[in-house]
């Protein structure tokens, strides 16, 4: 499938993405939105590894997408853990409540 | 070719826009999954088939089902959206984003005037990824093994309920 797609017009993609990631970040006050928006900055990431890696017809991109999935099933499992604690432990996921920590 | 990249680009940024901005915790999940699914289809015109398929059944059928657990867990439900819209008002975003339209649109057109070299894209098959994370990056498996390890052993521990009982007499209260 050889197919003409400008590399920036992909990379503007995985740009704005990932910028869609960080307003998730930002604007969001609850904690599983917050970790949707991650997932949404890592895909990003990914993308752009790919683009890269079929720009060049290497297979580096794809191996590198490999490891942000591992990466990223590891941080979600994780992450979710910790919101079902906080979740027992507050009876809330708003951050402005979690302010115990004085982080 | 071209068009249909477009055309997946805009489902992709659409759904995005749509998961940070819904209410409700399940809606963002759906709309999250779309954007899986054509950043899937963008991996696959890219040349990339082995990604693409990963990235639904890691991504679209493992990570999100544990996404979707959790939220049936917490039963996160008319309460959450209606605290997010009290979150979300227009008042609070508008001016931000006009802003960054205008640095947007300016790199956009930055990089739409430049002239972009001419290329045809090459499809990577999965032996050629295989061989590559076999060969050179064997080391880079291993940590992701002991890295997948740690999660799974950190969040078997951070998940666990400890009852914390200091005597019999001075049972703490159960947290429900």
């Amino acid at each position: 499938m050889n197919t003409p797609i400008a590399i920036e017009i992909v990379m503007l993609l995985a740009g704005l993405l990932f910028v869609l990631g960080i307003v998730g970040v930002i604007i969001r006050k609850n904690i599983i939105f917050m970790l949707l928006s991650v997932e949404i900055m890592l895909n990003a990431a990914g993308l752009a590894f790919i683009a890269a890696g079929s720009r060049w017809a290497q297979p580096d991109g794809q191996v590198m997408f490999i490891f942000i999935l591992a990466m990223a099933a590891a941080e979600v499992s994780v992450g979710l853990a910790l919101i079902l604690r906080i979740y027992h432990q507050h009876r809330s996921l708003d951050i402005d409540k979690l302010k115990e920590m004085k982080g | 070719m071209d068009i249909f990249f477009y055309i997946t680009a805009f489902v992709t940024l659409f759904s995005t826009i749509m998961v940070i901005t819904r209410h409700n915790p399940v809606h963002a999940l759906l709309y999250l999954v779309i954007s899986l699914l054509s950043l899937s289809v963008i991996f696959f015109l890219l040349g990339a088939p082995f990604v693409a398929l990963l990235e639904i059944i890691i991504y679209a059928g493992a990570i999100m089902v544990l996404f979707i657990f959790v939220i049936m867990l917490l039963n996160l439900g008319k309460e959450t959206a209606a605290q997010e819209k009290a979150w979300l008002k227009p008042t609070v975003w508008i001016g931000p984003v006009i802003l960054s339209t205008i640095l947007l649109a300016e790199l956009f057109y930055l990089i739409i005037t430049a002239q972009p070299p001419s290329y045809n894209l090459q499809t990577v098959d999965s032996k050629a990824v295989a061989i590559s994370l076999f060969t050179p990056y064997l080391i880079g498996v291993e940590l992701a093994a002991m890295l997948l390890m740690a999660g799974v052993v950190g969040a078997a521990h951070i998940g666990q309920q400890k009852k914390t009982v200091l005597h019999r007499f001075l049972k703490e209260e159960e947290p429900q």
